[in-house]
């Protein structure tokens, strides 16, 4: 099916299974790679990608099925073993130690533990760098580093060890679109001298761009292999949900008063972070106000503020037209401010509550107690009413919230967000992590609390999501905010380039 | 001011120094390979007294000088594997099990010595390691007085030399810190992080228990229950002290130890017939908590310091 199928086959998974429990992750799964080739590995979260990856990589044994590389089986269960076969994997996730030099992490674990530290190490990845247009300081500190060069670490650390089969897991959830085209120059150039790539995706636009095959899972199983070239966005994506699916979409509204607005505000950098430089930006009600770009930007800073974790260190905070004399959670809170928390781990939940604990947790002060007491059958009827009210799917208010999918725990922190009926809602990251229906549900809600009036912060990295739900998009490039760009003024590319910054430097020279 | 010169310029205030620096740089230099590796010891205050009581012990039964330190760092390194089999296979509380180990070590280094000398009322004495002549150096005018020390000195400053060479230029040391910084990573190249970090554990407590032999084999010649007296609590601040760097943390110990040697040479002079001793007792642990808050503010801690790793949890 592919253009040169006349090319050597350098890898071969088998009709490979593995089942967790009830859950059947891989069901006879079978994919070949071939030499030079980029394979697109299309699927939702819990597709079982990561699975069959782990599996080719030795981190999980699979119940039946075999993996050849270069034509000889690979043991299971052994990652030494397919690092020495020539697989190198890129995991969403890096594999970093943050102290150590870029050199360093590449170095760890090419030596023996108890030989002298070998020469040519910096050569070789000042050669690597320049053959593959993988600019990095091999002195710095990764703990330095932006998450596009850790990246590029990465894949260096996987070229140092001769990989010459590439897995990439969800390369670029974490650049920006410049950043991934440079990536994917760098896998044409991985390609052309011969190394095959396996590029695990949800975004059909960058499979459509880079991959020459595109197999697609779902539940566990394939369910199509297609030439990219042979087929369109649509169809791929009808493939990977098993039908067609209606993403909600934000109908145009007049937006009303302005109920919070900050106004030339500044924080201090923290570390590596930077603080928010003379930001400008005003909440208005009946409108959803997008702020994109890449994280570590000062998104956090931004949420502090508007969430009350934090006071400008320069410049004012109004809320209805008056600046507050206090400033705390609490405040905010009593203010209808309402927060979605960027880690729902930890800092939207607490793992071994259960839900009726964690529903009450911003409320337990004032609604839920009666003179100094709880008030548990209250706390309990609130649990058990976002539970209906928002479809979380569990056994009860008295499971511990750490059994909860991803999907289901952001559900309940939306209820317990969105059920005071709240004016200004802070939505950090709402969707990361989620599958298409949980995404498809909770950005339903936040539309439907904007139409009732509510001015919604939506703070991601994911620029479609911005671009769908926002009526007004702000871009977060090194703490300094670009000015507002009403729907459907700007393409990606365009925020793209103010995510890079270059815009910024353009805005001021001019 | 002018005593304080006085002290500062003369000859035996530095060798004291040194010598009090000493154990110091022995069992920071054992802390902080626990430490770099991922594993906090707070099993070092009773390593050191085992070591002390256990390295006295052979030597006053009849082993060499040298045969008693080794003595000492395998008995040290046995404590060590208590604390990494419970740290880091079973991934208990590092706390606690330091406080354990700590406590462990200490009653059994008293039972011991009520076993094996249940008459004596003042512990009986040993020849311990006498200063070493080393010719050309030895005659030189001042300096030859200053580093008038013994063998074990010496050890202690090639430990630390050998410390800083192997973090730093083999891979052995490179795995050692990466798996304190992130032990994902390391597992992803294949290395064990359980051989990794125990490993650690072991030969640090080995080195912790060579300090603590340092008091009685070359500093005192007899063993008392109090000797050790919060040296090893010292050695964990140190190594916050040195940003977990050896160089720095050996720094940090002669800085220590200077504050010490200067409040015991104070107290004799007019200052201390004003003052009370206890505050000149306390000067060097004052001295040091000022010292730590100005010198590890940038520190860079390893990242999964105290975080035991679980294979296949996230």
């Amino acid at each position: 099916m592919s253009r040169d199928s006349g090319a050597e086959v350098v890898l071969r998974l088998d009709r490979i299974t593995r089942r967790f429990g009830a859950l059947t992750a891989n069901d006879a799964v079978s994919l070949t790679l071939r030499r030079g080739e980029v394979v697109a590995l299309l699927g939702e979260n819990g597709a079982g990608k990561t699975t069959l990856m782990n599996i080719l990589f030795g981190h999980y044994v699979a119940d039946a099925g075999s993996v050849e590389v270069f034509g000889r089986p690979l043991p299971p269960g052994n990652p030494r073993a397919a690092l020495a076969a020539g697989v190198g994997m890129v995991h969403q996730h890096f594999s970093l130690a943050g102290n150590l030099t870029v050199l360093e992490n590449i170095r760890l674990g090419t030596e023996g533990l108890w030989s002298r530290s070998r020469a040519g190490a910096r050569e070789k990845v000042a050669r690597l760098s320049r053959d593959f247009g993988l600019a990095v300081d091999p002195d710095a500190r990764v703990g330095r580093l932006s998450v596009g060069e850790r990246q590029r670490v990465e894949i260096l650390k996987a070229l140092y060890r001769d990989a010459r089969i590439l897995i990439l897991d969800e390369p670029t959830a974490v650049l920006t679109p410049q950043e991934a085209e440079a990536l994917f120059a760098t896998l044409r150039k991985a390609t052309a001298r011969g190394l095959s790539v396996i590029f695990i995706s949800h975004k059909l636009h960058e499979v459509m761009a880079i991959a020459d095959r595109c197999v697609v899972l779902r539940h566990g199983r394939v369910v199509g292999e297609v030439d990219t070239h042979a087929t369109d966005k649509a169809a791929l994506a009808a493939l990977m949900v098993g039908g067609e699916l209606s993403l909600p979409r934000a109908e145009a509204r007049v937006p009303g008063a302005v109920l919070m607005r900050l106004d030339q505000v500044s924080t201090p950098d923290r570390g590596a972070a930077p603080g928010l430089k003379a930001v400008t930006l005003e909440l208005r009600a009946g409108q959803i106000t997008g702020l994109a770009g890449v994280s570590g930007n000062g998104q956090a800073a931004l949420a502090e503020i508007v969430g009350g974790l934090a006071l400008p260190a320069a410049g004012h905070l109004w809320l209805h037209g008056q600046e507050p004399e206090t400033w705390t959670p609490r405040e905010a809170l009593a203010r209808g401010v309402a927060r979605i928390p960027e880690d729902r781990h930890h800092q939207g939940s607490i793992a071994d509550f259960d839900l009726t604990e964690n529903a009450v947790l911003e409320g337990y002060r004032t609604r839920f107690s009666r003179r100094g007491w709880m008030d548990w059958r209250a706390a309990r009827a609130f649990a058990e009413g976002i539970i209906k009210g928002y479809d979380v799917r569990c056994p009860g208010p008295e499971t511990r919230i750490r059994l909860l999918s991803g999907g289901n725990m952001q559900k309940l922190i939306l209820g317990r967000a969105l059920a005071p009926g709240p004016e200004i809602i802070l939505a950090n990251q709402p969707v990361r992590g989620l599958d298409v229906g949980a995404i498809a549900y909770v950005q339903a809600q936040l539309i439907a609390a904007r139409d009732r009036g509510a001015a919604v912060l939506l703070i991601s990295e994911d620029l479609d999501e911005i671009m769908s739900l926002s009526d007004v998009v702000h871009v977060i490039s090194q703490g300094r905010l670009s000015p507002a760009f009403a729907r459907g003024t700007m393409t990606a590319a365009e925020l793209g380039l103010w995510m890079a910054g270059q815009k910024f430097e353009e805005a001021h020279a001019a | 001011m002018s005593e304080i010169v006085d002290i500062l310029i003369s000859a035996s205030f530095w060798a004291a120094v040194i010598r009090i620096a000493s154990p110091l740089i022995l069992a920071t230099m054992g802390e902080l390979i626990c430490e770099r590796a991922g594993v906090l010891n707070l099993g070092i205050e009773g390593i050191m007294v085992i070591g002390a009581f256990t390295g006295w012990m052979a030597v006053y039964q009849g082993m060499p000088l040298w045969g008693g330190v080794a003595v000492a760092m395998a008995a040290g390194m046995l404590f060590g594997l208590l604390h990494s089999v419970l740290t880091v296979p079973f991934g208990l509380s590092q706390h606690v099990v330091g406080l354990g180990v700590t406590l462990l070590a200490t009653a059994s280094a008293s039972f011991a010595y009520r076993l094996m000398l249940p008459q004596v009322t003042s512990p009986p004495k040993i020849t311990p390691f006498q200063p070493l002549y080393i010719p050309g150096l030895s005659d030189l005018p001042w300096l030859g007085a200053a580093l008038s020390q013994t063998a074990l000195t010496w050890f202690a400053f090639a430990v630390a030399g050998l410390v800083a060479f192997t973090l730093y230029r083999t891979p052995l040391g490179l795995a050692v810190r990466a798996v304190g910084e992130n032990p994902a990573a390391v597992e992803a190249q294949g290395l064990s992080v359980t051989g990794l970090r125990m490993g650690a554990v072991i030969v640090g407590s080995g080195l912790m228990a060579v300090g603590g032999a340092f008091l009685t084999l070359s500093a005192f010649s007899s063993f008392f229950f109090e000797m050790v007296n919060g040296r090893g609590w010292i050695c964990i601040a140190l190594v916050v002290f040195g940003a977990w760097k050896p160089g720095k943390a050996v720094l940090g110990a002669i800085l220590f130890a200077a504050f010490d040697a200067l409040q015991i040479r104070l107290q004799q002079t007019a200052l201390g017939a004003v003052l009370p001793y206890q505050l000149f007792l306390a000067l060097p642990f004052l001295l040091s908590i000022l010292a730590l808050i100005l010198m590890s503010r940038r520190a860079e801690v390893p990242a999964a310091l105290m975080v035991p790793y679980n294979k296949g949890e996230r």
